[in-house]
Formats: structure tokens, C-alpha cells, sequence
């Protein structure tokens, strides 16, 4: 009786999703599951994992995995170790895929087939599902399904994941309960078989692997030369090691290039299936994509273009973020009133309105900028022209010892930081990544220029200078971040993370219409981990800025001024005042130093409480007039000329950026780099800050 | 007979690679990524500045820097 029910699956199948970098994976990914995603990171390593549900013909439900994009399971950025260690069961926190589906560019097969020929090795049910049929038959390449079927023993399945072609055939074959095996085998190299059945049989007996994934990574322990790196977390056993350490002496003294037979013969398995599959008529019209890149990588047409879409860019941030910035700080405002209106007078009150609403809201203001920056980033990224940015920029990047890939991350952090470090993920290279990240926050973000703006303002009075001397303080400022971001590059390139020159082995893809539904699902992503990180971090942070201004509380009737005076953060102004005054700022400035943290154009309105000047974000002049009476205790102007230089070069260089912090903390993975770049970048604020003003006094200004 | 390098390959030019390097971190890439000795290349292009290369192995684009590229023999 029991025999004849069928008896559901024990628990959901899963299956995983890999294929090359820009192979189409993510439009697949996302027209099958749809908005059922779960966005997280894999542990350890800042890399992203993606977890979808779709349900099968029959209504079961089927757990996807994306798996980071990737050229080779001899893996060479942290993406491409997630996706081993996951195909190799080595990952605690992911299942082992029950299946795999393999999706490959049918315009580029032999080189998409190379990391397929490496996942049937592991011998698990696989799917390949060839995408980009449509451009292939654009390209004249005929790929024969059933011979190519025939050749793997396994089902192909031809797509258009962009017109959502195959779609349904890609999920009928994932119903399917009866996947067969991979009918493949190739010759590995009579002189390197041996070592492979031996290291295989050690790896299956002392290290406890399974058969097929013993094999598998003994081919990987050939293939790669540091053994180290295709272990990852997982050391190999003493007996292991030997046997590889003994395959590679004897090889070393036959003169013979074992990794490079193992990947060759690989390629001439690839090119027999690929022969028989594939037939190709010549096209010699040159392609859409090849007339585009020959202005695009023109030498001189080349940096129009890429001068026109960065300034496209940034002028699409700055006015098309314009009114949704102050419709949010409208709404806060107007959220704030609220409170104010239906809750009793009191520090609750305060608490709410001015510590969580204010402070949320000051960051918050500036989501539509991240928003347009990851679309934006997305747009480049999505059509091709990310890799040909970095193909132009990679000369001028490799002179401080960094790769192409580094300028869009550093060019973004003109807006703001934040999404230009979340961009950093596209270098594969760990140490070009972090450094990168670190120099990142020098580039001056939008949050430094009302600042830049007030004590531009406050240091050139009205009418007496002209137009062209403030944009040219303004021009020094950015000029100033950015040559210092690309001098410590070279710095830390040097010293503290030295490491082998960056390569630069890039594929460029052709050209494509940008998938926009995926962006703007990439956009939101982002967007919401900034907000789940730095929203979290900044609304303890202002609680805190609050309590520190509101506490201890002034005698009644007491101006927001004098309570400011007497508070906490007061007294902080005044412990930090000794250290500050070599840099010719006193306590008062301090407090707008230290409320900077929540972001730094709070430094603003803070001047605005400390001086008691009402203000408006248009009309700054009671403040700059506040300001310029503001005196030291013996009678000196405080904000003489210098003092506002000064503190322009500080707000350069200084780190104050809690979001950043957080997002650091987040995309380093440990609090130390976020420390140490606190630490650098203060310090070197400090100090340049100290040379300008005593330089500067000594020089009678 | 002094071997070519694929650098001094002139632009829009196509050869068969002869010899990769044994060792290096990114020679190995380039071999998985389709450099293998018999199949033929075309230099398309230099970056503005000279430096990267882009070339067309295997009926798709790829850049690798001229340093990389001088370790390549080609055949002539």
C-alpha cells in the first residue's frame, strides 16, 4: 500500500545557478524567482548571496542559489571561492546543491564550456541551459542542441532570458525527478593520470572527501600552483601534501608544465563537443559592438565619451536628486511638527523629534543620490561600458599601483562614498579592493560641500571677491581629496599592503541594451542594505548626538545656546579643545566637529545652535554674520580667513561619516580597517590642518 | 630564430600563440580564459594610453596589460 504513494521529496531540492560573468545569470536568476529573493552574505567574506524560490511544473517548491559569476573553479577572487566551496560542499552555512544548472553565452561557448567541463566533474545531475541564442544566430553560430546533448549526456536547453524565451523548458527539466548523470569523460593526460588517481585516492581516504569530489579537487590542486588557495578553509592532510609536493618535484625536473597540459587538454575536450555542436558561417561585417568600441576606446574620442557620461552622471545626481532631497526633508520636517504637535512637551518629545526624526532624516535626505548612483552604476555596468571605463583608466590607475577597475567606485565617491565602497565588490583582487575602500572616503562627497559653501562664504565676505577666486577654493578642496586619496594608494600599495602587480585580465563584453528590470532590482537591493546598515548605526549614533547635546539639562528657561554650552557635547567641545586649538579651533567648533559624525553637513545647523543664528539652507548670511562676531575669550575673531581655510582642509581629509563607518565595517568585514582609516584620515587632517594654520600664521595671514 | 611576442604583434594583426609561461598567477588565468598554444588571436587595440591591450581570442574581447603580453610568444 505504502509503496504505491508517492511520497514527497524529504526536504526542497536545491539547485544552483552559475555560469560566467555576464553570461546572463542574474536576468535567469530573476525572471524565474521573481521578487521571492533573500539578499544576504556569505560569512566571512564580503560576497553576496542570493537565495531564490520558484516552484516546479507540479507546484513543489525549489530552492535557487545563485552563485557569484565565475571563469574557472581554480578559483582567484573570493566570488570564485564561494563558488567552489559551495559546489564542493565546503561551506557550512549553504547546502550543497542537489542539482546544478550551468548557464553559458551560446555567442561565446568555448570559453563558457570551460568552467561547465569543470562542474561535470563533480558528477551531480547537471541543466546547461544556453543563453543569448538569439545573438549567437545574429553572429552566425548555429549551436545543434541534440548534439550537444548527445555529447555531455546531459539535457541543454537553448533561452532567451531576456525575452524570457525557454524559460518554461528551463523549468520542465527542473521538475524532472530522473536528471541523469553526466555522460562525460575526458582524457586526462597519460603523464599526469597517475598523480590524479593517486592524490584523488588520498584526499578520498585520509581527508574524507567523496569520490568524485576528491577527483575534482585533485584536478583543482594541479591546475592551480599554491595549493594553499585551492584548499581555502579547509588545510589539506599531511599525506596529501606530500604526494602533490612529490608530483610537482618530479615534474619540475622533467621540465614539464603540468597546469598548463591539465587546462589545455581541457580546452581540446571543449573543442572537440564544441566542433561537433557548433557550426559556424563567417560574418564579416564587423559587429555593432566593434564600431561602438572603436570611438568608445578612440584615443581621443574615448575620454569625450567617458568625460560626457561621468558628467552626465554627476548632473543627473545633482539635479534629479534635487526634489526628491527636499521633498524627504520636507516630510521630515513636517514629521517632526507632527510630533511636536500631538505629543506633550518633554524630553520624550526631544528625544523623538530632534534625535531620531533629525537624525535619520539628515541621512536619509541623501538616498535618492545613492538611489541614481547604483542605477546609474548598474546602467554602465549592465551595458558594457563599466569594463571599457576601466579598459581607458587602467594606465593612469596602474601608475599608484591599482587596476582600472578602481576609478568607477572612486569616481562615485564624488557623490558620496557609500555606494562607491558597495561598488569596490567588482575587484576581484582582495588587497587592490581594500585599498580602494580606504582611500575611497577622500574624494569629496556631496555631504562636504555645504560646508565647503558656508566657510567659503564666511571667508570671503560678499563683494569682495570675485566669483572665480570662491570656485577656485572650491576646485582646490576637491583637487586636494583627490590627489590625496591616489598618494596614499600609492602609499598603502607600497607598504602595508604590498601584493603582486594588479592584473588586468578583463573581458570585455559586447555591447547590450541595459536589462533595466535588473537594475533597478540591484538598485533596490543596495539601497536597502544602506539603509539596514548605516539606518541602524546612524539612529543609535543621533540618539546618542542627542542625549549628548541635551544632557545635563540647562536651568529653566535657558537658550539653545546656553543649553548646547553646558551639555555634554559642550564639555566634549572643551576636553577637545586643547587638542584642536593648535589648529586654531576652539571648543565651539569642536561640538560642530563631533556632531560632523551623524554626517558632516550637520556641522551646519550645529554652528547655527552654537552661534544662535536662525537660518535657512538658501539663506546662510545670519549664520556667516553670527560667525564672523563669534571671538575667542581675549577678543580675537574666531573665524578669521585662516580658521575658514583650516577647516575646509580638515573636512577634506578628516573621516566623520558614521554611515561610512558602518558600511567599511560592513564590506571589510572586522572593525579594524574602518579604525585604521579613522585614525589615518583624522590624523592626516590634523596635521596638514596644523601646517596650514601655524604655516599660515607665521606668513601674517 | 628569436621568438615574436605577442606585444610587437601590430594592431588588427592575428596569430597563432606558440608558448605560455609556465609559471605566474595570471598566466594561468589567460590559459583558462582560452590563451592556449595553436589558437589564433588579433590584437584589436591599445587603451589611449598604451597600456592595456585588448585582443579577440575565441570569438570574444579581452584586455591584459603589454607587461603580460611580452611574455607570450607568437608564432611569426
Amino acid at each position: 500500500m505504502s509503496e504505491s504513494v508517492k511520497t514527497a521529496p524529504a526536504r526542497t531540492p536545491v539547485y544552483a545557478f552559475c555560469g560566467n560573468p555576464n553570461c546572463g545569470k542574474s536576468t535567469l536568476f530573476n525572471a524565474l524567482t521573481g521578487l521571492k529573493q533573500k539578499v544576504g552574505n556569505y560569512p566571512g567574506v564580503t560576497v553576496e548571496k542570493k537565495i531564490g524560490e520558484t516552484y516546479s511544473q507540479h507546484g513543489h517548491a525549489i530552492k535557487v542559489i545563485d552563485l557569484p559569476g565565475a571563469y574557472s573553479l581554480a578559483a582567484r577572487s573570493p566570488d570564485e571561492a564561494v563558488l567552489r566551496d559551495v559546489l564542493l560542499g565546503r561551506r557550512a552555512d549553504t547546502p550543497q546543491p542537489d542539482r546544478i544548472v550551468c548557464i553559458a553565452d551560446a555567442t561565446n561557448l568555448e570559453r563558457n564550456l570551460y568552467l561547465v567541463h569543470q562542474i561535470l566533474d563533480l558528477g551531480r545531475p547537471v541543466i546547461l541551459v544556453l543563453n543569448m541564442m538569439d545573438l549567437a544566430a545574429k553572429a552566425g553560430i548555429e549551436v545543434r542542441i541534440d548534439r550537444l546533448e548527445k555529447e555531455l549526456g546531459i539535457p541543454v536547453i537553448p533561452c532567451e532570458a531576456v525575452n524570457g524565451k525557454g524559460l518554461i523548458q528551463l523549468r520542465l527539466a527542473m521538475s524532472r525527478a530522473d536528471l541523469p548523470l553526466p555522460r562525460h569523460s575526458w582524457d586526462i593526460p597519460a603523464p599526469i593520470a597517475p598523480a590524479v588517481s593517486e592524490l584523488a585516492a588520498s584526499l578520498h581516504e585520509i581527508d574524507g572527501k567523496a569520490p568524485l569530489i576528491a577527483r575534482a579537487e585533485a584536478l583543482l590542486l594541479l591546475t592551480d600552483q599554491d595549493a594553499v588557495r585551492v584548499a581555502g578553509s579547509t588545510t589539506l592532510s599531511d599525506q596529501t601534501t606530500r604526494i602533490l609536493k612529490q608530483w610537482q618535484k618530479r615534474w619540475e625536473k622533467e621540465d614539464m608544465d603540468w597546469a598548463g597540459t591539465l587546462v589545455n587538454s581541457r580546452y581540446d575536450s571543449i573543442g572537440r563537443i564544441s566542433s561537433a555542436a557548433v557550426i559556424r558561417r563567417d560574418i564579416h561585417v564587423p559587429s555593432v559592438s566593434d564600431r561602438i568600441d572603436e570611438v568608445v576606446t578612440h584615443p581621443l574620442w574615448g575620454w569625450l565619451v567617458l568625460g560626457g557620461v561621468m558628467t552626465l552622471l554627476f548632473l543627473s545626481i545633482f539635479s534629479f536628486a534635487e526634489a526628491p532631497m527636499n521633498w524627504i526633508g520636507d516630510r521630515t520636517a513636517a514629521l517632526s511638527d507632527w510630533v511636536k504637535h500631538v505629543m506633550p512637551e518633554g524630553d520624550l518629545r526631544n528625544l523623538i523629534t530632534d534625535g531620531a526624526i533629525g537624525g535619520v532624516g539628515s541621512v536619509v535626505t541623501f538616498l535618492p543620490q545613492i538611489l541614481i548612483l547604483f542605477f546609474f552604476m548598474g546602467l554602465l555596468e549592465s551595458t558594457g561600458y563599466m569594463a571599457r571605463a576601466a579598459f581607458i583608466m587602467d594606465r593612469l590607475m596602474s601608475r599608484v599601483g591599482l587596476n582600472g577597475k578602481s576609478f568607477i567606485p572612486l569616481l562615485s565617491s564624488y557623490a558620496c562614498a557609500i555606494p562607491g565602497i558597495m561598488a569596490t565588490r567588482t575587484i576581484e583582487n582582495a588587497k587592490d579592493r581594500l585599498v580602494t575602500i580606504l582611500v575611497a572616503p577622500l574624494m569629496s562627497c556631496s555631504a562636504r560641500l555645504p560646508v565647503y559653501i558656508l566657510m567659503i562664504a564666511a571667508l570671503l565676505p560678499n563683494g569682495r571677491a570675485s566669483i572665480l577666486t570662491k570656485v577656485g577654493i572650491m576646485v582646490l578642496m576637491y583637487a586636494l581629496g583627490t590627489v590625496g586619496a591616489f598618494g596614499f594608494a600609492w602609499l598603502f600599495k607600497r607598504t602595508l599592503l604590498k601584493g603582486e602587480p594588479p592584473i588586468m585580465i578583463m573581458e570585455l563584453p559586447p555591447y547590450r541594451l541595459p536589462a533595466v528590470r535588473d537594475v533597478v532590482f540591484h538598485m533596490i537591493e543596495r539601497a536597502w542594505i544602506f539603509l539596514k546598515r548605516a539606518g541602524t548605526v546612524i539612529l543609535g549614533i543621533s540618539i546618542l548626538l542627542w542625549f549628548l547635546s541635551a544632557y545635563p539639562k540647562a536651568p529653566h528657561n535657558a537658550t539653545p545656546t546656553q543649553q548646547l554650552e553646558q551639555s555634554f557635547a559642550g564639555r566634549a567641545g572643551r576636553v577637545l579643545e586643547p587638542v584642536i586649538k593648535p589648529i586654531g579651533f576652539d571648543w565651539e567648533i569642536g561640538i560642530g566637529l563631533i556632531s560632523s559624525f551623524a554626517a558632516r553637513e550637520v556641522f551646519v545647523s550645529t554652528m547655527g545652535v552654537v552661534f544662535n543664528a536662525e537660518h535657512s539652507e538658501e539663506d546662510t548670511s545670519p549664520l556667516r554674520k553670527a560667525m564672523l562676531d563669534a571671538k575667542w575669550p581675549d577678543g580675537r575673531a574666531l573665524f578669521t580667513p585662516l580658521v575658514c581655510f583650516t577647516l575646509m582642509i580638515f573636512y577634506v581629509f578628516a573621516m566623520q561619516c558614521a554611515s561610512t563607518v558602518a558600511v567599511v565595517r560592513r564590506e571589510t568585514n572586522s572593525w579594524r580597517w574602518p579604525l585604521f582609516q579613522i585614525a589615518y584620515m583624522t590624523s592626516t587632517a590634523w596635521v596638514l590642518s596644523l601646517i596650514v594654520y601655524q604655516g599660515g600664521r607665521l606668513l601674517g595671514f | 630564430m628569436t621568438a615574436v611576442k605577442l606585444s610587437e604583434l601590430p594592431i588588427g594583426a592575428s596569430a597563432k600563440i606558440r608558448e605560455m609561461p609556465k609559471q605566474g598567477a595570471s598566466f594561468l588565468r589567460l590559459r583558462e580564459m582560452g590563451l592556449s598554444p595553436g589558437v589564433t588571436i588579433q590584437l584589436i587595440r591599445a587603451a589611449p594610453l598604451g597600456d592595456p591591450l585588448e585582443i579577440k581570442v575565441r570569438g570574444y574581447h579581452l584586455t591584459l596589460r603589454k607587461a603580460d603580453a611580452e611574455q607570450i610568444a607568437i608564432e611569426s
